[in-house]
């Protein structure tokens, strides 16, 4: 363990929208090639920022990224592309084309391999629909292949959402708030089925979330952020209440 | 505390009455004053209605019955047949060049420069009606249908890429960044992210410029843009009210054609 190359290296980021008050301040931070490091945090305090910084969804201010070897952060047009094909995301409220169908979704996770003239004519390789129709097994909508992406429940979407960032094939798993939109239940059966595949594949997930129980339920490794830098980084088992106070602020709202 | 207090606040007076809008009243009555003034200088009296009145009415009995001659029938015919190729060719070019001048018009897909440019462009091809275009057109490369379906394009692309920017502008763009991290390139993210959020509305703007361009192309010929126009100009010049009343029918029942057609075309695209 201690001497496996570390997935990701984040060295000294920062981004700053406003000068003067930056969202992210010298983060640094490796991420192992498996296990799950789920990000806490009060909102507005970067975790957002630093989980789009790795696919180039925002561009840093300062700092490096390295994945597997190459710096993301200076990467532009088709070898940024040829990157982020490599990291899938699972995103905020699903963010599913809404008016395509489920099937069509999830081969959007193929058009970093695919040309657009393809993509216009629907002729996806048959082993990349062979793929998504396995996909739609794993995740249990092996009958809704052909439905429009808005016919379907929240939870229904987001695991739609986890197939398309699968079909990627990649090497690292983003999540941005993943269950922020979901109910208590279905929150879990999306982090659980997000931790099943993504163990299955053997790729290490990085995901954001605001529910500290479920962080500390499936996580291999927590990190807290306040204020735009990291305050606690260790496994689930030794978040105390104290970091909690210290990463959210206040103590009356713990138990 | 009340007794300490009340003398500090002073009692805001509160008339019954609203106050009145001076300015409001002062538009009011400028607008009116214009209207009559507008009025006396162009002649336009109760006197000079009562005395176009009669010439109406001999105009609207020259009219009646129409004129269904088997040889006016064959010049309307070539006249209509002419007049619908007009619009749908102007239709199909005018959207197929509205598509990538839109995307450019779009400031959330596109850098500011670029839209801004872009912009510039639509709100030159808007600045003139479609007759004055025609005209120009006509003046530039000659009498014929020619003339017409560019006037028609030129006012297509200005109306059709304005409304597909808009749409853009107001598509959803976290499922299009959510197609960009995937790593797609940027035409297959308007593909598969823009696409198909604002397809439907494409449809619909591009029926309801079918439909506009239906009426406008009877009306290119009246300046040498070729279409039924031509037919209609002649009647009005040759005193032929009849043949000019079947003109006006046909064009009515084929607004209203393609009135259902364009209702039709956009039930498909929901």
């Amino acid at each position: 363990m201690a001497i496996a190359i570390p997935a990701l290296r984040i060295e000294k980021l920062s981004k700053t929208y406003v000068s003067g008050k930056p969202v992210l301040h010298d983060v640094s931070l490796d991420i192992d090639s498996r296990g799950i490091t789920a990000i806490i945090g009060p909102s507005g305090t970067g975790k957002s920022t630093l989980i789009r910084c790795i696919n180039r969804l925002v561009t840093p201010t300062s700092g490096r990224i390295l994945f597997k070897g190459t710096d993301l952060t200076t990467l532009g047009g088709r070898a940024l592309r040829d990157s982020r094909r490599r990291i899938g995301m699972v995103h905020q409220e699903y963010s599913l084309v809404e008016r395509l169908t489920v099937m069509e979704n999830l081969l959007t996770g193929r058009l970093g391999y695919v040309s657009a003239w393809r993509a216009w004519l629907r002729r996806f390789p048959p082993a990349d629909i062979a793929r998504a129709y396995e996909m739609l097994d794993a995740i249990g909508l092996g009958d809704f292949a052909h439905r429009r992406a808005d016919q379907l429940s929240g939870g229904q979407r987001q695991r739609v959402g986890i197939a398309r960032a699968l079909m990627q094939q990649p090497e690292l798993l983003l999540a941005d708030e993943p269950t922020s939109s979901l109910d208590p239940k279905t929150s879990v059966e999306i982090i659980e089925l997000m931790a099943k595949l993504a163990a299955e594949r053997d790729i290490p997930v990085v995901i954001n979330i605001h529910n500290v129980d479920l962080a500390k339920r499936f996580a291999t490794r927590i990190i807290g952020m306040s204020k735009g830098t990291i305050v606690f980084d260790g496994p689930p088992t030794a978040l105390e209440d104290k970091h909690l106070a210290e990463i959210y602020g206040g103590q009356s709202w713990i138990e | 505390m009340t007794a300490e207090t009340a003398p500090l606040v002073v009692a805001a007076p509160r008339p019954l009455s609203l106050p009145a809008n001076w300015w409001r009243r002062a538009g009011y009555a400028a607008l009116g004053a214009y209207t009559f003034y507008a009025l006396s200088t162009l002649d336009i009296t109760l006197d000079r209605i009562m005395r176009g009145l009669p010439q109406g009415a001999k105009f609207l009995s020259r009219m009646w019955p129409p004129n269904i001659e088997p040889q006016k029938m064959a010049l309307m015919r070539d006249g209509m047949v002419e007049s619908i190729e007009i619009a749908v060719l102007a239709t199909f070019f005018g959207v197929l060049l509205s598509l990538p001048l839109g995307v450019l018009a779009a400031r959330n897909l596109m850098p500011s420069v670029v839209s801004w440019c872009a912009r510039g462009v639509i709100a030159l091809l808007r600045s003139f009606n479609p007759i004055i275009v025609a005209i120009l057109f006509v003046k530039a490369i000659g009498f014929g249908a020619l003339a017409g379906v560019l006037a028609l394009i030129v006012g297509s692309i200005g109306f059709v890429s304005k409304l597909f920017a808009e749409a853009i502008e107001e598509m959803n763009l976290k499922q299009v960044e959510a197609v960009r991290a995937t790593g797609a390139s940027f035409m297959s993210v308007l593909i598969m992210g823009v696409l198909p959020q604002v397809l439907a509305r494409f449809a619909g703007f591009s029926a309801y410029q079918l439909d506009s361009n239906l009426r406008n192309s009877t009306m290119v010929g009246i300046v040498g843009g070729g279409g039924i126009g031509s037919a209609l100009f002649t009647a009005t010049q040759r005193f032929d009210y009849d043949f000019m009343l079947t003109i006006l029918l046909t064009i009515i029942a084929l607004i209203m054609i393609s009135e259902v057609v364009s209702t039709q075309i956009r039930k498909l695209f929901q």
